[in-house]
């Protein structure tokens, strides 16, 4: 179904006429492509397995036999003892069975022809997009319904799966880590065999990686419905996932680091620095704030190796830097390629990208503390945090102002093109967020809005208003740069989801700023007197309607991830009208034919 | 400067190396001290540990996601501290592994929730929160009722526990299982129970259910220990107010 009429705006949006080069083009070191374009495939033989030489195929079921040996064992262990650990024994063996089915289908095709190597690897990029629009309308779907559950509690069935705190880090993990993370692989995949003109060293880590991150998000999500957590915000899987995790990622690392290596550019691109902190520091995070003690190897439970304050700093050095190295510098990377490239532009400024991202990466490990001000946290760790928070408005101002002011010379782009109108609100909110944290951290606004709902106000203007944003912007790029077409099935329907989101957001973020506000001044209203003005209950009552009001706007933004997929669907359903732009090629290594 | 860093953004490892050391500065700096510093947490010679009970009760608590919804730490503002009482010190989560101080109240802090209300009143608050306060959005809890109580490893998790430092002796890690099962069978003998865990050991059918240990027993065990593990609080100290 076509939307209809709204004055359509231009079909082809500049830059995408087939004869000029898209990709490969300047961004701001001053290059130009000559490389032979890549053999077109014909549409449909998108044979993701056949694509596997037979060692990368052998490769992959031997990892698959592991880990479903891995799920038996856990299975049975669990099984003995009466532990939830059978059950997630069961989700391991049937995702490596599943994984296992889809390799056996091109197991035995012939090995795929050299040619391969003259062009970019792709298809677990491909992949990571429609696995990542996957999780965002999860994690939303189910984001929304935790939003009505506050409004109408009664509507959990009576059953332990469907209460709110075991859904409310189903939705934080769909679409932080799902969607997000999803994304973040798919993306860093793309720019940095761009960048440095090289393609993946090999074809089976980055399936490794984007699948096996995809077992742990299944095995986090699966678990809270089932009751297994940590507790820990935004790191609740239990100690058998985070070490899958730390094992995923390292092969993510080492992937990154060779891939940069085969570069032909001297020099390495800035988005490629984010993307590298991104994966650094969220090995570093990760790794310490899950440090913990299970209580037997057949059991899903353990406990954290710190207690008390120890913890709680520990937990948000972690919490804030999941925000500022996941959601932010991941994120930057995604913004420092899609942006300029979109807008035809180069980055407005190379200094400013420096400052930024050495501020942001520094600054922001302080920051953590901000979280528990007027706690029983050591004052003087307080104090810091303030004052790094406050410092950190700096570099993320520079950040975002440099990408806005990249967009210099290409607003009329911006007007015509809901696909960088994307990119350039994110970037935008992403200043405003950036605003708004510091001035929460300061300590008497903390004192007002803390444990309130204009956190959440805060969060979603960040995760909405900038992830999700960018990454819509970014595949709505992507999407046809990868399968070979014009442009998107309908450049209308990407309109709309535009307005839908930006509508979605606002009522969102305004309805929670008043609930937020409104309660944390009504906890702290005297009477004449001199006692406290309102039960909490009072307090709680009034939030009904914002309630209310939340699910609506984030009913919105679903329904504009779900147009996303039609027309993500309908893109690559399509057949291809282009051949491949010119230049979209990696640069041939020394050698006639590089040995893989 | 941006001469050094053009040769960097040139050699890939130098650049990871430098990401690692900049970033890890921070946590440095504010965490470590946290374990060397000795006034960080406050002593108290008479601080209680959970008993197995009432661990099994913070497990459910847990697991259910409470934390999402209540905190478990009163700040040091006036409102606060007259709304639910003494502000939290550290020592009272000394030794909670993880901390469940939270960081959003949709429901009012939990922290010195022990003893404010009777357990007949959890155990119906939790079946069905409405029944007791109509304008509550709180979930039903009415399986915790109809679900015994695995008491059989709890002594895995005591273990556990000592080992990352909550002194449990020997004995209470043996005797975990029988523990659990005494302090909710107020008729039963449970003087090694309150000879393992003192005097102020509360014992009593929390579900009001003498016949099964369920999850119910545990988590209103866990709900009515909140803040009293140690008296620390309860000395009386300037309030800290904040600047309006």
């Amino acid at each position: 179904m076509r939307a209809a009429p709204p004055p359509l705006p231009p079909v082809s949006p500049p830059g995408f006429a087939p004869e000029q080069p898209v990709v490969g083009q300047n961004i701001y070191l001053n290059y130009v492509v000559y490389a032979k374009a890549r053999p077109n495939r014909a549409d449909g033989e998108w044979n993701v397995v056949a694509g596997l030489t037979v060692s990368e195929r052998q490769r992959a079921m031997g990892v698959l036999i592991l880990l479903a040996i891995l799920g038996m064992m856990m299975a049975a262990a669990g099984a003995g003892r009466g532990d939830p650990m059978q059950a997630h024994g069961f989700v391991v063996l049937l995702f490596a069975l599943g994984v296992m089915a889809v390799v056996l289908k091109g197991y035995f095709a012939p090995e795929p022809p050299v040619e391969r190597l003259a062009s970019y690897y792709d298809d677990p990029i491909k992949a990571g997009i429609i696995i990542a629009m996957v999780w965002a309308v999860f994690g939303m779907g189910v984001g929304d319904w935790v939003a009505w559950l506050l409004a109408f509690p009664d509507m959990t069935f009576d059953a332990a799966w469907a209460s709110f705190g075991r859904l409310r880090p189903v939705h934080t993990t769909g679409v932080i880590f799902g969607f997000g993370g999803s994304a973040l692989i798919a993306t860093s995949f793309h720019v940095v065999q761009r960048t440095s003109r090289a393609r993946l060293p090999d074809q089976f880590s980055p399936w490794f990686v984007l699948i096996g991150y995809n077992l742990f998000c299944v095995l986090a999500v699966s678990g809270y419905f089932l009751g297994i957590t940590q507790s820990k915000e935004y790191a609740e899987p239990e100690w058998y996932a985070d070490i899958w995790l730390v094992i995923v990622w390292v092969t993510y690392l080492l992937l990154y680091l060779r891939t940069l290596a085969r570069r032909k550019e001297p020099h390495i691109y800035v988005a490629n620095w984010y993307y590298l902190a991104f994966i650094l520091v969220v090995a570093i995070l990760h790794i310490v704030n899950n440090l913990a003690v299970p209580t037997s190897l057949a059991s899903v439970k353990s406990y954290s190796l710190f207690s008390g304050v120890q913890d709680a700093m520990t937990q948000w050095w972690y919490g804030h830097n999941a925000v500022a190295f996941f959601l932010t510098a991941g994120f930057l990377g995604m913004l420092y390629y899609y942006l300029p490239k979109r807008a035809e532009r180069p980055i407005y400024s190379y200094r400013m990208s420096i400052i930024g991202f050495w501020g942001i990466t520094f600054f922001y490990m302080w920051v953590g503390s901000h979280h528990l001000h007027y706690t029983a946290l050591p004052q003087w760790v307080q104090t810091l945090g303030v004052t790094f928070s406050l410092m950190l408005l700096i570099p993320s101002w520079i950040a975002a102002g440099n990408a806005l002011m990249t967009l210099n010379g290409a607003w009329h782009r911006v007007r015509d093109d809901a696909t960088l109108r994307f990119m350039m609100m994110a970037a935008v909110f992403y200043g405003l967020s950036t605003f708004e944290g510091s001035f929460m951290a300061i300590r008497p606004v903390n004192a007002l809005s803390h444990y309130t709902d204009w956190t959440v106000a805060h969060v979603h203007a960040g995760v909405l208003g900038w992830d999700a944003l960018i990454t819509f912007g970014a595949f709505y790029a992507l999407v046809p740069w990868l399968w070979k077409r014009e442009r998107m099935y309908s450049p209308a329907l990407v309109e709309v989801h535009f307005w839908l989101a930006m509508a979605g957001l606002l009522i969102y973020v305004f309805a929670m700023w008043n609930s937020g506000i409104i309660q944390g001044l009504m906890w702290r209203t005297y009477n004449e007197g001199g006692t406290l003005r309102y039960a909490f209950l009072d307090t709680m009552v009034a939030m009904h309607p914002y309630y209310i009001a939340r699910a609506i706007g984030g009913l919105f933004f679903l329904i504009g991830a779900l147009v996303a997929c039609y027309n993500i669907w309908m893109t690559i359903r399509h057949p291809a009208a282009t051949a491949a732009p010119a230049g979209d090629a990696p640069l041939p290594l020394p050698s006639p034919q590089p040995a893989e | 400067m941006f001469g050094t860093h053009y040769r960097i953004e040139r050699k890939s490892v130098v650049l990871a190396v430098a990401i690692m050391i900049v970033a890890s500065i921070g946590g440095l700096i504010e965490i470590a001290p946290l374990f060397t510093i000795d006034e960080t947490v406050e002593s108290d010679p008479h601080m209680r540990v959970y008993t197995p009970l009432e661990q099994a009760g913070r497990n459910i608590y847990m697991r259910e996601g409470c934390y999402a919804c209540h905190s478990q730490m009163i700040r040091t503002l006036r409102d606060e501290v007259e709304r639910y009482g003494p502000y939290s010190l550290a020592v009272e989560s000394k030794y909670d592994h993880p901390m469940l101080w939270g960081s959003k109240r949709t429901g009012p802090d939990l922290a010195r929730v022990g003893g404010k209300y009777s357990d007949q009143w959890h155990a119906a608050h939790l079946t069905n929160p409405r029944d007791v306060v109509p304008e509550s959005i709180m979930p039903r809890y009415s399986f915790l009722r109809a679900a015994p109580l695995h008491t059989a490893h709890l002594a895995d998790d005591l273990r556990a526990l000592r080992r990352v430092g909550v002194p449990y002796t020997d004995a209470m890690i043996q005797n975990a299982s029988a523990d659990a099962i005494a302090q909710a069978s107020p008729d039963d003998d449970t003087s090694g129970l309150v000879e393992r865990y003192g005097e102020a050991t509360q014992i009593r059918a929390f579900d009001g259910d003498q016949t099964a240990v369920t999850e119910m027993d545990a988590l209103v065990a866990y709900l009515q220990i909140l803040g009293k593990l140690s008296d620390a609080a309860q000395a009386p100290a300037p309030v800290q107010t904040a600047a309006r």
